[in-house]
């Protein structure tokens, strides 16, 4: 309550210093970009208005509140409504009872009270330009962007016959009922025709997607359940337009005009609209992807680009008066797979991230204004009859429409929509800030009762957001829906899946019939071979497969899970401090080399050793020729976990060598990571890890011979390793060398693995872990006439300088790391990092 | 109505059979018709030649193994009987009929289902899907797009997952809970036949 007493302290003051200052009036402080000329305009009278007058002297500070008005409104209002959700969330208990939109509408309801009461006006609603064009975009966008793909495809044909059908069905019948009732008296006296009332039923047809989904997302109900009602309040949203567009020039026609002629004019129209702008998504689905395949080169920026393109594909479908809605949707919906593979994993995250702040910014203002809103005695208009019908037969006729079509579409369907299903889906279907936004664009020239309709809408989208979504949860309970089952990802699953899939249409052969998987399969080979083709990088063609991808997310959370246990525990503490690491790597390093070749130190202790160029990696690589190999036994359990870390660590380890550089850069998101250094570092580790392992898995027979093979190679190294080691810390020395290592040499270098990781406790690096990002195969095979750079890397003083290296702390890691490896990582054994090798290549 | 008569009563055993599958009338008029259609020669059974001339099955990456669950080991052909059988794996478990617990498992159980896919797998018929199977049944699947050294991966890794009692095979049970989450009745169905 602190909060909400602080937020709604803030706006008095904010209220009050409003009226004060206001100049201009605005009617909306949303209304931003609209009415930025006008009042730029405004403001430029009043400042030329003041300035000339008081100039006497140079002002060193000048008050100039007009010049800032709009946007600083505007910025204000955005922060409100986002501590509104703020204040929302604080407590959960509420929450519980009341779906957060509802809680919002409510707070809306208070702060439209204090601006009533300051302003003794409401001098902030929703206009419905600021709502189509500002905040409605991303949230379809978003929703569209994280639609379930294959879910929405398999069940398009029941989404778009609720969304056409049942919403030209909820459309006439409220229209046309209310006007039954109109013209049975049971309204008083109201100036309204039949068309009108088909206006009003049009635009409160919309099952709103915004409200939708705040409710739904908190009930989870069964994945096939959310996806008709998500769907259909998706596209129908859409198809409200349209219908609305098409009653809206008839009643600007007049009633006697309309002739078969325009009859059919009108679902002509009502089909190129909708058709139209669905196309016109699609198509603007396929630039964004083409742009996709070319944009890696502008990273930074590569996320905003699909936002633009989706936004153009909806202002462009505004403008060719398409729908606009559906435009955006199709756009989002078909360039997602595409754009995810083309685009670097981290501007997928970004992307992602951007457009659920955007949504869900937007998604709050809209329910905080659609309760500010409601504050004004002028909207107000009230017939009882009419608004209660209105409720009733939206209610009703929902009900009605959605089990008729639900009984067509069980005739065919293979899992029929259970009974209560249907139940939920009827009760799902919420009016939102569309139907609002529509009914406040009525022209008040055209329909004299636009106030009562806007106020019948405001009592509908009230009463379907806050009372249905009270009672949404409850009843979900009650009726036991089935629930959404979790269900993990697994390698298995998708597997088999894919067997299921080709058993299937297998048996489809078979009887002879073309059924869905027909369809599916031919539309898969036709997208594989010419869609991704042309929408898809190469490189993202490659790993463009389910099984891979659902391998290589499991390896990435794998490495994940494993870091944060172990962080948990404190055994990585050094990842943290990654540069006491570094350093600590370099004193060892220091040490070895004293111990090994005290002559060369004493050579290269003039050479600075030049921290900021050195990758640690490759540093911390030398000690390993040096090291002792006993060939034991290894716990292969033991290690897997520490394989799954290895790409979270290796990135850390990277990274400590840049501290020197400029962090910030506007253009790359690191750029003190070169990324050719760092697909070097990747690959190589990468390599050689699914080698170690396979070798250390195929235990005995193999892995012994390669052990043999390895210890003659171990010995190379030692005579032969050893003083070329200072030339390999060079950042470019290695890197020449290791891209030439083809697998099977380093399969066999990587075969030591096992017989290495547990050695030379007392030294330090005996982490297994870590031992992995050394790469041996590179000791063999880098002679030293093949790295003539030079010996800069020797120790240096200020290496020396720095905290000694204290063995035991990562002597200590070695066995809590085989711990927890051994807790979670025990079913799933060792291949996981070449997995993710093979993926990312 | 005639002729539809006169067609289920070519057909032996008609009422066992749907009794035993759940078939209607209505399908098994259908599959009959299917039959007679790939019996090209009109010998009243089917031999592998001619499920492999089905188009489809022929770039099925696992066509070869569906073809082979139809013929039961050392036998060559199929006769309409087991043809149906093998083709209730697939109806639609049906919600409606009450279930008689006296009743033995219908052909379309869950269980039954993954039975039919555990035994693609399993070619050697020892009961478990060993390492080599299924790296063959992956291969076959993910074709081109992976080496070997990731198919091994993958494949260990799959074991690795359903694997509980660590013999590097997955036994049916093991199986069966490796897919407790799937709904195999939705995935393993085919409309048409419901």
């Amino acid at each position: 309550m602190a909060f909400l007493q602080t937020s709604a302290l803030f706006l008095v003051l904010l209220v009050i210093f409003n009226t004060q200052c206001r100049a201009v009036t605005i009617e909306d402080e949303d209304d931003y970009t609209i009415k930025s000329s006008k009042t730029d305009a405004g403001s430029t009278t009043n400042t030329s208005g003041d300035a000339p007058a008081g100039i006497t002297t140079l002002p060193i500070v000048i008050w100039k509140w007009h010049h800032v008005e709009t946007p600083y409104l505007v910025a204000l209002w955005i922060l409100t409504c986002w501590l509104c959700k703020l204040v929302s969330e604080l407590n959960h208990k509420v929450t519980n009872v009341i779906p957060e939109s509802g809680v919002l509408i409510i707070l809306g309801f208070v702060l439209g009270g204090i601006v009533w009461g300051a302003d003794k006006a409401q001098t902030f609603k929703l206009a419905p330009v600021n709502f189509f064009y500002y905040l409605l975009p991303q949230i379809v966008l978003d929703a569209s962007y994280c639609m379930p793909n294959k879910l929405f495809f398999s069940n398009l044909g029941a989404i778009l016959l609720h969304a056409v059908i049942g919403t030209c069905w909820n459309a006439a019948a409220v229209g046309i009922a209310l006007w039954g009732c109109y013209e049975g008296g049971a309204m008083g006296d109201l100036d309204i025709g039949p068309l009108q009332f088909l206006l009003f039923g049009a635009l409160l047809s919309a099952v709103d997607p915004v409200a939708v989904i705040a409710v739904f997302e908190e009930v989870h109900v069964n994945e096939v359940l959310y996806i008709l009602v998500f769907g259909e309040s998706l596209l129908n949203d859409g198809v409200t337009v349209v219908l609305y567009n098409v009653f809206d020039a008839f009643v600007s026609l007049g009633g006697p005009k309309i002739n078969a002629t325009e009859i059919i004019k009108g679902i002509i129209s009502f089909f190129v609209v909708a058709f139209g702008g669905s196309f016109l998504g699609v198509v603007f689905a396929i630039i964004t992807s083409l742009m996709t395949r070319i944009t890696y080169k502008v990273q930074i920026i590569e996320a905003g680009f699909i936002i633009v393109i989706g936004y153009l594909s909806y202002l462009t479908a505004e403008m060719l008066s398409l729908s606009a809605i559906l435009s955006i949707t199709f756009c989002g919906v078909c360039c997602q797979k595409y754009i995810n593979a083309n685009m670097d994993e981290k501007s997928v995250i970004t992307l992602r991230y951007t457009l659920k702040v955007m949504a869900n910014g937007s998604e709050t203002m809209i329910f905080v204004f659609l309760g500010v809103s409601a504050i004004d005695k002028n909207i107000w208009v009230w017939n009882t009859g009419f608004i209660l019908l209105t409720v009733l037969f939206i209610v009703v006729f929902r009900f009605m429409g959605v089990f008729f079509l639900n009984w067509i579409l069980n005739q065919s369907r293979l899992i029929p929509i259970s009974f209560t299903d249907q139940l939920v889906m009827s009760y799902g279907g919420l009016r939102g800030a569309v139907a609002y936004g529509l009914a406040a664009i009525l022209d008040e020239k055209k329909i004299p009762e636009k106030n009562l309709m806007l106020g019948t809408t405001l009592i509908v989208v009230y009463f379907t957001v806050v009372l249905q979504g009270i009672t949404m949860k409850p009843l979900v309970q009650w009726l036991n829906v089935k629930r959404s089952t979790q269900s993990d990802l697994t390698l298995n699953g998708k597997a088999n899946n894919r067997v299921f899939e080709h058993v299937v249409t297998a048996m489809e052969d078979i009887c002879g019939r073309m059924g869905d998987n027909w369809w599916t399969r031919n539309w898969n080979y036709f997208e594989n071979k010419y869609i991704c083709w042309l929408l898809m990088k190469k490189e993202a063609r490659k790993i463009n497969d389910k099984i891979l991808g659902a391998f290589h997310t499991l390896n990435m959370e794998d490495a994940r899970n494993y870091v944060i246990e172990n962080e948990k525990k404190g055994s990585l503490e050094f990842i943290r401090n990654y540069d006491a690491a570094s350093v600590d790597f370099k004193k060892k390093l220091a040490l070895d080399y004293a111990d090994i070749m005290p002559d060369i130190m004493a050579d290269m202790s003039d050479y600075d050793f030049n921290i900021e160029n050195v990758p640690v990696t490759s540093v911390i690589r030398n000690p390993v020729p040096s090291v002792s190999m006993d060939i034991h036994e290894q716990d292969m359990r033991n290690m897997n976990g520490e394989l799954n870390a290895h790409h979270l660590l290796e990135q850390h380890l990277y990274k400590s060598r840049t501290h020197n550089r400029p962090t910030y850069s506007r253009s790359h998101y690191n750029t003190t990571q070169n990324p050719e250094e760092v697909q070097e570092i990747f690959q190589r580790t990468m390599r050689n890890r699914l080698e170690s392992f396979k070798a250390t898995k195929r235990s005995v027979s193999p892995a012994n011979k390669k052990i043999s093979k390895h210890s003659k190679n171990d010995s190379t190294m030692k005579t032969n390793g050893k003083p070329v080691d200072p030339h390999r810390t060079h950042p470019l020395g290695d890197e020449d060398f290791e891209f030439s290592a083809d697998s099977a040499s380093s399969s066999e270098a990587a075969a030591n693995f096992p017989g290495r990781s547990k050695n030379r406790s007392g030294a330090g690096i005996d982490n297994p872990a870590f031992i992995h990002e050394m790469d041996t195969s590179f000791p063999m095979r880098n002679p030293p006439w093949q790295t003539g750079t030079s010996m800069n890397l020797a120790p240096s003083q200020r290496a020396e300088g720095r905290l000694p290296w204290t063995p035991t702390d990562l002597t200590r890691l070695s066995p809590m790391m085989a711990d927890a490896s051994v807790d979670e990582e025990a079913p799933e054994k060792h291949e996981d990092k070449p997995g993710s090798h093979n993926t990312r290549l | 109505m005639g002729s539809t008569n006169s067609t289920l009563i070519k057909i032996p055993n008609v009422e066992e059979l749907m009794q035993e599958t759940g078939f209607s009338t209505a399908h098994i008029i259908r599959l009959h018709d299917r039959f007679k259609e790939l019996d090209k020669e009109r010998r009243g059974y089917l031999c592998p030649r001619d499920f492999e001339a089905i188009k489809g099955l022929a770039i099925n990456p696992i066509g070869d193994r569906i073809i082979g669950a139809f013929f039961s080991p050392g036998r060559e052909t199929v006769d309409f009987y087991t043809f149906v059988r093998i083709l209730a794996h697939f109806r639609p478990a049906d919600n409606s009929r009450p279930k008689e617990s006296s009743s033995p498992e219908p052909i379309n159980s869950r269980t039954n289902k993954l039975k039919f896919v555990f035994q693609l797998y399993d070619l050697d018929k020892d009961g478990k899907i060993s390492r080599i199977d299924l790296l063959k049944v992956l291969r076959g699947m993910l074709e081109m797009q992976v080496t070997e050294e990731q198919l091994d991966s993958i494949v260990d890794r799959t074991i690795q997952e359903a694997d509980l009692d660590g013999d590097d095979a997955i036994s049916f049970e093991e199986f069966r809970k490796s897919l407790e989450k799937v709904n195999i009745d939705h995935k393993m169905s085919i409309r048409f036949l419901r």
